[in-house]
């Protein structure tokens, strides 16, 4: 499967479209029970425990976007975008979406 | 008597924060310097691309980031947002975490082999006052051949 956030792909053509597909998962934010991020909280600095984090998120919903988009007999993603937004006290949802399209 | 105690903790939290948040930020600032000079020959591009017959193979590549504010900035950051106007730093905090992001993706890219990086985009969002992530994509492309680099 291939991802681009280009709408063109080097070396290949576009034969079929079969419109957006999307993924999404929400997470819970409830960092508050997590001692190290109230410590770095005082001296600054990364959180890599919350990078990881958003990372396993976002590779779920991106994972859902690409089962999608085989479901339709794509064998490529264009135009992908991500967007994180908080949906109630607490919890944040990454969707990742993008137009399905078979290349050849 | 439990006041006291409150303001020592706070005191304590605010030197640990000044004395080794100003210093995380600065190594942080050097070393993203540092990494840039060894990428500055992959150019990141963000308009809209019309042409790619120069690439031959084009993957998605991702950088994401997690970075919290030191207790000392946070606490002046909460004093002038009583009296409103710009907190220099957040504006710091947003600056590092959008280089670091665009740094890991480089990093990423380079790996596979890349070239140049097409469309980037950049995303925020807030974890609950806690800090911010910042997550850099784009697409990465190799040169058809090595006469265009």
């Amino acid at each position: 499967m291939i991802l681009t956030t280009i709408d063109l792909i080097p070396d290949k053509m576009i034969t079929e479209h079969f419109g957006i597909v999307t993924g999404s998962t929400v997470r819970s934010k409830n960092f508050a029970r997590d001692m190290f991020a109230g410590l770095k909280n005082i001296v600054g600095g990364e959180l890599k425990g919350y990078t990881e984090l958003m990372e396993e998120t976002r590779d779920e919903a991106m994972q859902r976007m690409i089962a999608q988009a085989k479901n339709l007999g794509a064998n490529a993603i264009i135009g992908i975008r991500f967007s994180t937004s908080d949906v109630a006290p607490g919890a944040a949802e990454v969707f990742a979406y993008g137009t399905a399209v078979k290349v050849s | 008597m439990e006041l006291i105690i409150q303001l020592i903790f706070v005191a304590i939290g605010l030197t640990l924060g000044y004395v080794f948040g100003s210093k995380k930020e600065k190594e942080h600032y050097q070393n993203l310097l540092e990494r840039h000079r060894k990428l500055k020959h992959i150019p990141v591009r963000v308009e809209k691309i019309k042409d790619v017959s120069k690439y031959c193979d084009a993957q998605l590549f991702v950088g994401n980031v997690v970075i919290a504010n030191d207790y000392f900035k946070t606490f002046v950051a909460s004093i002038k947002g009583l009296f409103g106007g710009r907190l220099s730093s957040y504006e710091s905090l947003m600056d590092r975490s959008r280089r670091e992001a665009i740094l890991r993706l480089k990093e990423h890219a380079i790996q596979w082999g890349a070239n140049e990086v097409l469309e980037l985009r950049l995303e925020s969002s807030a974890l609950d006052a806690l800090g911010v992530e910042i997550l850099a994509y784009g697409t990465a492309v190799k040169y058809k051949n090595e006469i265009h680099s």
